[in-house]
């Protein structure tokens, strides 16, 4: 099977700083993945690319088998829906209108719904005879997740798509996106910093730090994929020796440590002998560890 | 997500408390059960996680498929359901009930008279 995105080997450097360095995924079709990562950490950049936005330093992308940056069809079986979307303002009368925007996106997408287009803008209680230069930032998400949504794009891309959105909007836009999702498979790439808001939405996660892949697995597989163990620190330091250790705090004889790999039956009896605590950690946790993991490789490899 | 745990995979509790309402009896054999997209809208998780927690119990034989209608609850999927959870009751429920009276020096007799002051010669005795 063609991957609906493929990214082999891409940097992109910016005035010396390297903001891509050497990615590489592929994305099958039909799955809603999610693009994770600090500020900063490169994942608007990537988008771009993808989205053929920007060109890359070095390497290549192919989006449902094609490039991004040559093929104009391909434009029209995509949609990026970025936080810093701009509109064209044609110099019309009463400016560019809420309504303008999503005829103008009805046009462009063959796979345009307008039903559910009507459907969304009365959820997020969309003004369609607004300018949209004169909607907040909130309404201004909305309008991206509108279009985002209804265009049913075989490629889907979504940057921090709810900038200013209420936590009840973003559930609407969580509960849309899923139930739209399901009726209508489609390829979905999330970037997003509120993880655990959609860590029941991710098939999978890509995490990015400083421009490289730190992180591509299921979600499911990196739930549990470490734990916590706390309790008296001598048990803790018996529990944990030859373990990866990914971190450790400690407060007066009571510590506690995040330990990388699955326990299995005879390590949990093993804790519940010693009297430790176990507790697994969530996606968010283990995506904040993952983060971090090249630090702790280069303190074992030096302190070794 | 409808009261999910995140430190565990979604899939292995979606087929856990499909398992658990076939257990105690809330979906009886012959019953259909949801569909992958109303778990998913329910729980609020992909589709395909849904979908992967639903395979786990039709390969364990729980749950059997019937073409262009659904998923339903297998014959026998009760009675192998608890045969298969009695035999990990000890490891399960036990152990680690032994394991706390000992440290807190309750002695075997003294836990036995403990269970049965809970009530289980009443409540626990049904099938």
């Amino acid at each position: 099977m063609t991957p609906a995105i493929s990214v082999a080997g891409v940097s992109r450097r910016y005035r010396g700083q390297l903001a891509l360095d050497n990615v590489s995924f592929d994305i099958e079709p039909g799955s809603i993945t999610g693009l994770l990562g600090r500020n900063g950490a490169g994942k608007t950049t990537l988008l771009r690319v993808i989205a053929g936005a920007e060109f890359p330093s070095a390497g290549g992308v192919t989006v449902l088998g094609a490039s991004p940056v040559k093929s104009d069809a391909l434009l029209h079986r995509m949609v990026f829906v970025r936080e810093d979307q701009r509109y064209p303002d044609y110099g019309l009368p009463g400016g560019f209108k809420v309504w303008h925007a999503l005829r103008a996106a009805s046009w462009f997408y063959p796979g345009w719904d307008a039903e559910l287009a009507g459907a969304l803008v009365a959820d997020f209680g969309l003004p369609s005879g607004r300018a949209v230069r004169r909607l907040s930032r909130g309404m201004r998400s909305a309008l991206g997740n509108v279009i985002g949504l209804a265009a049913r794009a075989e490629v889907t891309l979504f940057d921090e798509p709810y900038a200013g959105l209420d936590p009840v909007a973003r559930q609407l836009f969580y509960d849309r996106l899923l139930a739209d999702y399901a009726e209508y498979p489609r390829t979905v790439l999330l970037s997003t910093h509120l993880i655990d808001e959609a860590a029941g939405l991710l098939e999978r996660v890509l995490v990015i730090d400083s421009g490289r892949v730190v992180l591509d697995a299921a979600a499911d597989e990196v739930r549990g994929s470490a734990t916590s163990v706390s309790g008296p620190a001598i048990a803790v330091a018996e529990f944990t020796a030859g373990r990866t250790v990914l971190d450790r705090r400690r407060i007066a004889s009571q510590e506690s440590a995040v330990v990388a790999g699955i326990l299995d039956d005879t390590d949990r009896a093993r804790a519940r002998a010693l009297r430790l605590r176990l507790e697994p950690l969530t996606l968010q946790q283990a995506v904040v560890h993952a983060a971090r993991i090249p630090e702790t490789d280069t303190r074992e490899r030096t302190s070794a | 997500m409808a009261g999910l745990d995140e430190g565990v995979p979604l899939f292995v509790q979606i087929a856990e408390r499909l398992a658990d309402e076939i257990a105690d009896g809330t979906l009886p054999e012959g019953e259909r059960v949801p569909s992958t997209n109303e778990l998913a809208a329910y729980y609020r998780i992909n589709p395909a996680t849904a979908a992967k927690g639903i395979s786990m119990l039709t390969d364990d034989g729980l749950l059997e498929k019937r073409r262009g209608i659904g998923m339903f609850v297998a014959a026998g999927a009760r009675a192998g359901l608890l045969t298969e959870r009695r035999k990990r009751f000890a490891e399960r429920y036990v152990e680690p009930l032994v394991a706390e009276a000992s440290r807190l020096g309750i002695d075997a007799d003294e836990l036995v008279a403990l269970i049965r002051e809970s009530g289980y010669a009443q409540r626990g005795t049904r099938p």
